[in-house]
């Protein structure tokens, strides 16, 4: 008799399901995405795009970061059709695009403007001249820091700062009676995470990933010399438990008053700066990247973008909604629903040209600055066979940046020593750069 | 004295065993205090514990952004739909393996149990690749199938060791009265295993409806359960511990609630066995 039930329901079951499974229509864009304040803003937005465009429907699909790197990474390499747009980083871009797994967007609106684009970001996401994915909102790194606690201490941070000079007003301003470090830097291990970070500090100090030839530098003295200049200084004048720190932590810590310096994305600014969620609102002063001997500003540049996978049937409708979410209209739609300070930043020349946002966001004119500092095809001084900034964009970098951000985090948490770390790096990279194909 | 050493002891073990039971509870009592906290307070040093600005907050705003109720439902069809055909398919075989055990039989119990041994990634693309050549992507009912299939050899394990302990003898003098394979099945040996029965369904039911992986990558929008509801609550840039705290507290409720109801059944059948 159970028995009998337990089939009977598991029919039952299975019909409901596969009833429920058959609904669908047909001109619906599925749009994955990432859980980012001016993502979540878009989406509360999309009444404007669906009341011009009433026969597109939208469908958002907002995952973490990495799910959804995995999510999306799975479906385009099987062409499995199952997004119409991807939101995608400027690490995918290019790989993405020369796998034929990105339509080039050529079929974006007219007045879409392809000039305004900040020439850096729009290199990021084009290939051979062909753009493909329009950027939705982007950044560099920059130093942020307590103006109250610099005068305090009596020191002074230039508009174009050396690491040096970065050491030593950190190491006045910590005062660990009261909890308040001097500096407060990524540790956590991942390529996205401290990696970013010390990729682009080495590349401040001369140092590169590969020489020409893929061979890794872990065992040049810029490597060396910028590991233990991070080490050193994060362990003099850093918080506790820093080798678990990434943005998020590092956030918590500025905006409740506990760090003098925090050095990290542009797109920092505007939380720190926000008076409902920062103790410190009023408190912040900005700086470009440091520099540690030779002129290089460390190269950061990140933007998170709109592409259109080559499985969907649907490309024509996905780039309407491309256009519209991209392009300078869309600034201003936010702009008049939620305020100037809101709008998503580091894209479009037009948004720094404009007064209105220049005053609601006093760190415009530095985040424009450290862009358009930021060269992602010659990241570093010396030649390199890559591109990118504080990453190296070849599918390999994610596993590899994140093993060696574990041996860095290592040497931060103290479990090992700059040494130790380096040589770990150096013996695990020659390892899958081998394995890869890269070194002959 | 005796007396006293007794009531000691027991003293002893009362505060044990709510110890240990605090610690294993607290993490989820955590995640509930933190989904009523502002981001700031919910990644504050030193952390608050009870004395905090309550706000419904986060609540409210997860409420307006997701369609909780589609995602509760299809995490309700998979993980109830997957273990109703799971258990259809294990109780005769578990019953085969207990009653009429060959050689083989042990081996083929670890064959099933080795399938559960390679990592879920590693067949991340074929069967992607088998599911959209189906159009199963997306569907309730491919989840449900997937996850029948990864949660079978827990079922039929389970069962096994409860069936094991039904002594053989009862369903021989079943037999001799004369019931049929069937009617042996059905009226003799599982009214005896309800108890082992009713503990592999619910603990199935649990780790379906736990279940990250596959619900996570062979779904995006109409199959997606639970689990994609929490993912969607977790920021690189930006603090989210609060929200993503009262996204799970909605997405657990749920079980939550059903393991309270079944705790007799659960721990009965996950200690004494099915014939006692």
């Amino acid at each position: 008799m159970l028995t009998r039930t337990l089939l009977l329901g598991a029919v039952s079951a299975l019909a409901v399901a596969s009833f429920a499974a058959s609904a669908s229509s047909a001109e619906t864009l599925t749009i994955a995405t990432v859980n980012n304040g001016d993502m979540v803003r878009m989406q509360k937005l999309t009444d404007d795009f669906t009341k011009k465009n009433p026969d597109i429907k939208l469908e958002w699909v907002t995952l973490e970061e990495n799910v959804l790197r995995q999510r999306v990474t799975t479906d385009i390499a099987t062409k499995g059709g199952q997004y119409d747009i991807m939101t995608i980083g400027t690490y995918e871009v290019p790989i993405w695009a020369k796998q034929g797994w990105l339509l080039p967007l050529d079929g974006l609106a007219k007045d879409y403007n392809k000039d305004d684009l900040l020439p850096a970001i729009r290199d990021a996401v084009s290939v051979d001249g062909k753009l493909y994915a329009s950027p939705f909102y982007g950044e560099s790194a920059m130093v942020m820091y307590r103006k109250d606690l610099a005068e305090k201490a009596g020191v002074t941070i230039p508009e174009k700062p050396t690491w040096d000079q970065i050491a030593d007003a950190a190491k006045k301003m910590t005062d660990k009676s009261t909890e308040t470090y001097g500096i407060c830097l990524r540790g956590k291990a991942g390529w996205g995470e401290n990696m970013a970070l010390l990729t682009a500090t080495a590349n401040s100090f001369g140092a590169r990933w590969f020489d020409e030839k893929w061979h890794p530098q872990f065992d040049q003295p810029e490597w060396k010399q910028a590991l233990k200049f991070y080490v050193d200084l994060m362990k003099e004048a850093g918080p506790p438990g820093a080798s678990s720190n990434g943005f998020n932590e590092n956030l918590a810590l500025f905006q409740t008053g506990k760090c003098g310096i925090w050095i990290d994305a542009t797109v920092a600014a505007s939380f720190v700066t926000n008076p409902k969620e920062s103790k410190v609102a009023d408190k912040v002063g900005y700086a470009l990247f440091p520099t540690g001997g030779v002129e290089n500003h460390g190269n950061w540049l990140w933007a998170w973008n709109l592409g259109v996978p080559a499985g969907t049937k649907k490309a024509a409708a996905a780039q309407k909604f491309i256009s519209w979410a991209t392009d300078k209209a869309y600034t201003e739609l936010v702009a008049s629903k939620e305020g100037w300070a809101n709008v998503p930043p580091g894209t479009r020349s037009s948004l720094y040209a404009n007064p209105e946002y220049q005053k609601a966001a006093p760190f415009a004119k530095i985040t424009l600055d450290a862009m358009t500092a930021a060269n992602t095809s010659k990241p570093t001084i010396k030649p390199v066979p890559y591109t990118g900034g504080q990453f190296v964009a070849i599918p390999e970098f994610q596993g590899l940046g994140t093993a060696v951000g574990q041996q860095f985090s290592a040497a931060l948490a103290g479990s090992m020593t700059v040494d130790q770390a380096l040589q770990g790096a150096q013996a695990l990279t020659t390892r899958e750069m081998t394995k890869g194909g890269y070194i002959k | 004295m005796a007396r006293s050493t007794t009531t000691r002891s027991k003293v002893i073990f009362t505060v044990i065993g709510w110890t240990i039971g605090f610690l294993i509870f607290f993490p989820i009592l955590w995640t509930f205090l933190t989904s009523f906290k502002t981001e700031g307070t919910a990644i504050a040093t030193p952390p608050q514990f009870l004395f905090f600005d309550w706000t419904l907050e986060n609540y409210h705003e997860v409420q307006s952004r997701s369609n909780y109720f589609k995602h509760f439902s299809n995490s309700v069809v998979i993980s109830v739909g997957s273990t109703l055909i799971g258990l259809a398919l294990a109780i005769p075989a578990a019953w085969a393996m207990a009653f009429s055990p060959t050689k083989r039989t042990k081996d083929i119990l670890m064959w099933m149990l080795s399938t559960k041994m390679m990592p879920s990634v590693g067949v991340l693309v074929p069967l992607y690749l088998i599911f959209r050549d189906w159009g199963l992507l997306d569907t309730r009912i491919g989840l449900v199938g997937v996850l029948t299939l990864i949660n079978l050899p827990i079922i039929v394990w389970m069962l096994y060791t409860y069936f094991k302990e039904i002594p053989g003898e009862i369903l021989e003098a079943a037999r001799m009265d004369g019931a049929s394979l069937m009617k042996e099945i059905v009226y003799v040996l599982t009214p005896m295993a309800v108890p082992g029965i009713a503990s592999t369904m619910l603990l199935n039911i649990i780790l379906a409806w736990n279940e990250a992986f596959w619900t996570l990558n062979l779904t995006t929008s109409n199959a997606a359960p639970l689990t994609q509801f929490i993912a969607s609550y977790s920021s690189p840039e930006g603090l989210f511990w609060a929200k993503l705290s009262a996204a799970s507290t909605m997405a657990i409720a749920p079980i939550l609630i059903m393991g309270w109801f079944s705790q007799k059944q659960l721990v009965r059948g996950l200690t004494f066995g099915a014939v006692k």
